[in-house]
């Protein structure tokens, strides 16, 4: 009945069917946006780490009661609010139609667990937990806070846009403590995480969140109407970032979160590709001093340090000598912060070698190396090293500058052992811009001593005014109390800034590119068919 | 026969457990830890020592060790300390494309290293041999990565014939599975090529100054026939001594290509998880490796009686 097959039409229909399996693949690819990001993801905890791929992550999969605008004022996503008129209770209600992607609605009783869990870990929600009162369901979408006194800060914590952002698990996810990570990938969010296709450190797919209702004002920054308008976003890790433009200019992905700055020549000039800098993802450098042991434990030293480093050899190191992409900015808080000032700016912005031999000799410095740790494994910090440890050189500081990987810095890091017995002097870290610009939560500012991040200064001035900050909803108090903390910040060596510098994102012009935002966000992107 | 296999792989448990200690001793003294990698850049000393607590790695080591070793002697290899995933789970998403990916370069390397290295010992001193030679110098000498960004330049980015970067499992089908391996396994093979075809080759001119050759010649057998069935069948045993090393080394060495052609490999993962500090991972994959070049091993030392009936176990 059939004939024998040929060796001829056996190779043909070989031939047609990879040919329409190629065809079929493409199709089905078409409205797949497939985006390498900074670093590939691994856990999905997002209320326990403050990696910024996981708060990258959390916005795609879940959702956050306030958002920020482009402004960044805090504006309502999943709920709205009214403030009592003593200005201590805050009555959010949750917007209709919200579920989770298990298809269970979202209840005031997420938000409280959720809410409860975050404030554990993040600085912002620890300081509001201090100043509230009671927390309570008045029905299933309807909660109240009302704190000891009147205060701005439920806003300001609820919309918190990066760091740890107060994103809303199911209650019975939120339960876990915050020693256990969670594993569930449940949320709200406008995507949801395919888990059978998630392979961590290698891929993640997130698909259109079918009975996600977006608000109907227009998207604005984090707040707004979160439109999914493709089916797929994969973000795939390419630890090398030559393959990554390779493939983008092959057409194989759509985006690249940050582009290496000596591949960006290649970018130039091809019309298939676009590059481009979000304002809002800028992030600030900053070189930390251990405040417990010598030589940093002497303010003097601290700011015979502070004047041997200048910010603008860093920059190019960074991004490229005389690229726009690295700023000077002397504030504590960032330059597109509420908080920009140039306090301090003679001796923050250049390097002032010779007045920081003179503070050492003055201080006593007696040439007690400097235990730099210098991380090689993340681009952006491997250049600072070396820069830092040539300038303290310079200003007359004896320099230990010890490279290893980041695992190992912030391992070391967490030492307050002298030296010898695994301690250390100095690091430098970056932080993104919107982390930089909170006044509550920027942990570089925070000064409470053993409380405070790695270094541990201990300055109560500055936590009498960061608490100060976290009561009052006046914009101008709070704006002159920020300001007051940038002064005891440069002038107690909190931390030194170290210039300001923005990522490179990349993508196909077959996309439209990502609305400017404090995160990369995946919404409202549309993909040519 | 059955006797040495068995002695040989009892032989390999001492082996596995002394790396099962040196492993763990390795990963616990070095700086580091899974606790400050998952909390992140900015997380406080009171957050890691949450987390450290709840990872069971604020434990004496001792304990550590033994949960640990009762676990994997129990086949249970535990969980990432950073995903939460089974880490059995993990290796085998990622053993697969490592596997077609040292496969597929062990038979290239083989099938041009051969008749390379034969054909430079056949040619002896004249301008094939040299070409050869030099061309093996040059294959062992370019790094691999290098080989790989020329090869996406061309065949990828030029040409068009090959995508960039990624892997596709045999199930997505033939093209999309082959057309993803092409340029890694060949970039890969490189160094192979020229390690082998310089192995062929040496044993090849020993083996002609042989009386046996000079036997078989004598009594009329063609050059290729001296070739196939005297020369290459006694220059068998350091060549497949080779290719074994080869392969081994192949498996726990194709980081480098799985980074540039953005594989998703057993190296890859190594390499996060060590960057990672997990712990479970880490010490999974080696153990792993560790068995992989034991029976590797074992596997040459079988396949000599093949090629020297002489030797008997």
């Amino acid at each position: 009945m059939f004939a024998r097959p040929t060796a001829s039409s056996l190779l043909k229909s070989t031939l047609l069917a990879l040919a329409l399996g190629g065809s079929v693949g493409a199709a089905a690819q078409a409205q797949t946006i497939t985006a390498v990001m900074h670093a590939p993801l691994r856990a999905v905890d997002v209320q326990i780490s403050t990696a910024y791929i996981l708060r990258n992550y959390g916005y795609m999969v879940y959702d956050t009661l306030l958002a920020r605008n482009t402004k960044g004022e805090p504006k309502p996503q999943m709920a709205d609010w009214k403030v009592s008129d003593d200005g201590k209770t805050y009555t959010f209600t949750l917007r209709d139609g919200l579920k989770f992607h298990d298809g269970n609605p979202v209840t005031s009783a997420d938000a409280i667990a959720s809410i409860k869990r975050w404030a554990q870990v993040d600085k912002t929600g620890q300081v509001m937990m201090t100043l509230l009162a009671e927390m309570t369901a008045t029905d299933d979408k309807t909660f109240t806070m009302t704190f000891k006194e009147p205060t701005g800060i439920a806003l300001l914590a609820l919309s918190k846009p990066s760091g740890l952002a107060p994103f809303i698990l199911p209650a019975a996810v939120a339960a876990a403590p915050v020693s256990t990570p969670i594993t569930s990938t449940i949320g709200s969010g406008p995507f949801r995480l395919v888990e059978a296709e998630f392979q961590p450190g290698v891929s993640a797919t997130f698909e259109k969140f079918a009975d996600y209702i977006p608000r109907d004002e227009p998207a604005d920054g984090l707040a707004g109407g979160k439109v999914v308008k493709v089916d797929k976003v994969v973000w795939t890790s390419m630890p090398d970032p030559m393959t990554a433009v390779s493939a983008l200019m092959s057409g194989e992905i759509d985006y690249i979160e940050q582009t290496s700055p000596d591949l960006l020549p290649l970018l130039e000039g091809n019309a298939d590709v676009k590059t481009g800098r979000y304002e809002k993802q800028g992030s600030q450098n900053l070189a930390r001093m251990n405040h417990k042991i010598p030589p940093f434990d002497n303010p003097q030293v601290r700011e015979a340090a502070m004047l041997a480093l200048g910010q603008r050899p860093m920059l190019d190191a960074q991004v490229g000598a005389g690229s726009p992409n690295g700023t000077t900015c002397a504030a504590v808080y960032g330059c597109t912060s509420l908080y920009n000032t140039d306090y301090a700016a003679d001796r923050i912005l250049e390097a002032h070698p010779d007045e920081a031999k003179a503070k050492l000799k003055e201080a006593g410095y007696d040439g007690t190396p400097v235990f730099l740790m210098h991380a090689t494994d993340i681009p952006s910090l491997n250049a600072q090293g070396p820069v830092i440890a040539q300038q303290l050189r310079d200003g007359g500081f004896t320099v230990d500058m010890v490279s290893m990987d980041w695992a190992s810095v912030v391992a070391r890091r967490a030492s307050k052992a002298p030296v010898a017995e695994g301690g250390w002097n100095m690091f430098s870290t970056t932080n993104v811009l919107p982390d930089v610009g909170d006044a509550i939560g920027f942990i570089g500012a925070a000064a409470g001593g053993d409380a405070a991040w790695f270094g541990w200064p201990d300055v109560p001035a500055i936590e009498e005014r960061r608490m100060a900050i976290a009561r009052t909803a006046d914009v101008a108090e709070q704006k002159k109390l920020a300001l007051e903390i940038d002064e005891l910040v440069i002038d107690n060596g909190v931390m030194i800034p170290m210039g300001e510098f923005y990522n490179v994102a990349s993508w196909s012009t077959a996309v439209t590119p990502q609305m400017d935002a404090e995160a990369p966000i995946f919404w409202n992107m549309e993909k040519a068919e | 026969m059955m006797g040495f296999v068995t002695k040989r792989v009892l032989s390999a448990v001492p082996v596995l457990l002394m790396v099962v200690v040196i492993v763990f001793l390795v990963l616990r003294l070095s700086p580091g830890d899974p606790a400050a990698m998952i909390a992140g850049p900015n997380a406080t000393g009171e957050q890691l020592a949450q987390l450290r607590e709840s990872m069971g790695l604020n434990r004496p080591l001792l304990e550590q060790f033994f949960l640990w070793f009762g676990d994997i002697l129990r086949g249970d290899f535990g969980t990432s300390l950073v995903s939460g995933k089974p880490v059995t789970a993990l290796i085998g998403d990622r053993i697969g494309p490592t596997i077609w990916l040292s496969l597929v370069t062990i038979v290239i390397a083989v099938a041009v290293a051969l008749p390379m290295g034969v054909i430079a010992a056949w040619q002896q001193g004249k301008w094939v041999d040299r070409l050869v030679m030099a061309g093996s110098v040059l294959g062992f000498s370019v790094p691999v990565f290098i080989i790989g960004y020329v090869m996406i330049l061309v065949f990828a980015r030029i040409l068009g014939w090959f995508p960039v970067q990624g892997y596709k499992p045999p199930s997505a089908g033939l093209w999309e599975f082959f057309s993803r391996l092409v340029l890694p396994s060949v970039a890969l093979s490189f160094p192979y090529i020229a390690l082998i075809a310089r192995i062929v080759r040496t044993n090849v001119i020993e083996v002609m100054g042989e009386d046996y050759i000079r036997t078989a010649r004598a009594k009329g057998q063609t050059e290729r026939g001296v070739m196939t069935e005297h020369a290459l069948r006694n220059a068998a045993v350091p060549i497949v001594t080779i290719i074994g090393v080869s392969i081994a080394m192949l498996i726990s060495g194709v980081v480098v290509t799985e980074s540039v052609f953005n594989i998703p490999g057993l190296g890859r993962l190594m390499l996060e998880a060590v960057l990672a500090r997990d712990y479970t991972v880490i010490q999974a994959v080696i153990l792993l490796f560790s068995t992989i070049y034991v029976f590797i091993n074992l596997a040459v030392d079988l396949l000599y009686g093949v090629f020297d009936p002489r030797i008997r176990y």
